[in-house]
């Protein structure tokens, strides 16, 4: 099975002529077929378009003159609006919605060759941290605890693409993050994934949740691989507004960087109380990987990390609900009529949005009206600037943060909480860097007693995503993470 | 429900008045639901208050991205096809809306 190999091994394999685009992509869209019904981490299969883009790549290939991610099949989150293709943002308010135009992050993709399998599942209007509030139905996670076949989640809101990564069927995928999304989907189905500085990639034509803390990554298998992807997603854009004009460096080259000398920070305020000695034991086995490498280990101290969370859940609702104001039911989407133009919005939001978006709006909304602003949405904006502090007086310090990625492993869909804030807790180790705006890489790093796999978390400087790559490839040469989940396209279900 | 979260509970009221802001209908029996979700969340996030930011200046965006001016012209149109082709109900090249003029 082709499925089985990196990004970096297939751009070799069809230079090579080992195989073709064709035969690459239609292994990828068998496996698809024979697990997707039970995964459900596609909402779209594109077939007819993946095969006529594999047939364009092998004359690319044919011709000598293929840029580098020709013939590769990816998955694409369903929040990158990709032209004439439905793009759902996993909501039925935009359940028929053509995008007549290519998110420029997709746009970068094709133009460098790639082959999209489809749109991957996610949380609707990407938020949530399991993947459950999709309107097309949850997401599974590919991985199975020892001797059990309860249904885990995926993580979330880029479920559906971490679980087409680990379930290989998708070579690699694009996710957005905005408060972990790449990042906790990563670590909960034992795969890697970067979110870029703010600003690296454009958010244009990504359905925007919260437009300061958006951001696009890559998610595949290997930390090479998805420093190829971002090679291809990041540049500036003079369509998105906050784009940074800013020389792409080779983020491919940096997988191989001595990291003598090296200074990693632990920041002592994540070693949260009640923190799973397992996921305490990674991250020991993290550090001691990095002592081995020739890196100084340097505790410190990022004073205001207990306030991210409700910091996050005060800006990212607020923005939200300003962003969200455009679903009307008149220009796109679904539609409810109303006996005036006041109604029809009402009816045709009422019924559009799902009840974690309609929670954010709500909670969105408040914070921001008159009377409560200056109590909650300029105090959290404040409370930010200090976390943002917390992490450039780290820098002085340290070179980069090693952190756990999530707080435990993977849990299942029936031990989800149904209090909101308990669910929020998930996002407690991922959320201070989207706070920042720097930029994090999440990898497997080993296994706990179940069989799950566990993640631990770099955090770099504002557009260091190199020492990332650098320390994630160690790290993960280190690591060895060999295991496959209870699914994926080698086995028979 | 608990005796906290009863406690925590935004009044209905200001729960009906966020959401007519918010231009969302909710039903009847979801009002009590959300009353008591974000009066959770609003509790919640009160821990903020512990922190002195009086000389603190709020953060509008990731401080690394700032907003760029660009010029004022046109850089794209001539596509009223595309523009209208998600329309849910449109009338020739407008979009159609229930009267809002007697």
């Amino acid at each position: 099975m082709l499925t089985e190999m990196t990004i970096a091994n297939a751009i070799e394999g069809l230079r090579q002529k080992e195989f073709s685009a064709d035969e690459l992509t239609r292994d990828h869209l068998k496996a698809i077929n024979l697990l997707n019904n039970r995964l459900n981490a596609y909402i779209t299969v594109t077939e007819k378009v993946a095969l006529g883009q594999a047939k364009a790549a092998d004359e690319k290939l044919a011709s000598g003159d293929a840029p580098m991610l020709t013939g590769v099949p990816l998955a694409i989150k369903d929040l990158f609006c990709t032209k004439d293709i439905p793009t759902t943002a996993a909501s039925r308010i935009l359940e028929n919605f053509i995008p007549p135009y290519e998110s420029t992050v997709t746009a970068n993709l094709l133009k460098d060759g790639a082959v999209f399998l489809g749109k991957t599942n996610l949380d609707e209007f990407a938020m949530g941290s399991g993947n459950l509030n999709s309107v097309f139905g949850a997401v599974e996670n590919p991985w199975k605890r020892k001797g059990d076949d309860a249904f885990l989640v995926p993580g979330g809101s880029s479920g559906g693409s971490a679980a087409a990564v680990a379930a290989r069927i998708a070579l690699g995928a694009t996710g957005t993050d905005t408060g972990g999304s790449i990042r906790q989907p990563a670590a909960y189905c034992g795969i890697t994934g970067i979110k870029p500085t703010y600003g690296r990639c454009s958010r244009w034509g990504i359905i925007a949740f919260a437009s300061s803390l958006d951001q696009a990554g890559p998610m595949a298998k290997t930390v090479e691989d998805c420093a190829i992807l971002l090679q291809s997603m990041a540049g500036f854009d003079p369509k998105d507004s906050t784009s940074v004009d800013r020389e792409v460096p080779e983020y491919r080259a940096a997988c191989n960087r001595s990291l003598k000398g090296l200074r990693v920070g632990i920041p002592k305020e994540y070693c949260a109380s009640g923190m799973s000695s397992e996921i305490e034991a990674i991250w020991q086995q993290g550090i001691d990987w990095l002592k081995e490498a020739g890196c100084e280990i340097v505790d410190i101290s990022l004073p205001h990390t207990k306030y991210g969370l409700a910091t996050y859940y005060i800006i990212a609702p607020a923005e939200a609900s300003s962003n969200l104001a455009r679903y009307d039911g008149v220009r796109y989407g679904h539609r409810v009529s109303g006996n005036s133009l006041d109604e029809l919005y009402a009816n045709t939001r009422g019924e559009g949005f799902g009840v974690e978006v309609k929670r954010r709006i709500l909670m969105g909304t408040y914070v921001l009206s008159s009377g409560y602003y200056d109590a909650y949405y300029l105090r959290a904006q404040k409370v930010r600037k200090l976390i943002y502090q917390d992490f450039m007086n780290a820098y002085e310090k340290v070179d980069v943060l090693l952190t756990p990625t999530a707080p435990s492993a993977a849990f299942a869909k029936d031990e989800h909480q149904d209090d909101p804030v308990q669910m929020y807790l998930n996002d407690i180790f991922t959320v201070p860097a989207s706070m920042a705006g720097v930029p994090g890489l999440a990898l497997p790093a080993g296994l706990n007693k179940q069989g799950l796999p566990l993640g631990l978390q770099l955090l770099g400087r504002p557009f260091d995503e190199e020492t990332l790559i650098a320390v994630g490839s160690a790290m993960e040469k280190a690591a060895n993470f060999t295991y496959k989940p209870a699914i994926h396209s080698g086995v028979s279900l | 429900m608990t005796d906290k979260q009863k406690d925590d509970a935004l009044d209905i009221k200001i729960v009906q008045r966020v959401a007519k802001l918010s231009a969302l209908a909710v039903k009847e029996n979801e009002l009590a639901i959300y009353a008591q979700d974000l009066g959770g969340i609003i509790h919640w996030v009160e821990q903020l208050n512990e922190l002195d930011v009086s000389t603190v200046e709020p953060m509008v965006g990731a401080e690394n991205a700032k907003l760029r001016m660009r010029e004022d012209k046109v850089t794209d149109g001539n596509c009223r096809e595309a523009v209208l082709s998600n329309a849910p109900e449109r009338i020739a090249d407008f979009y159609a809306v229930p009267k809002v003029v007697e």
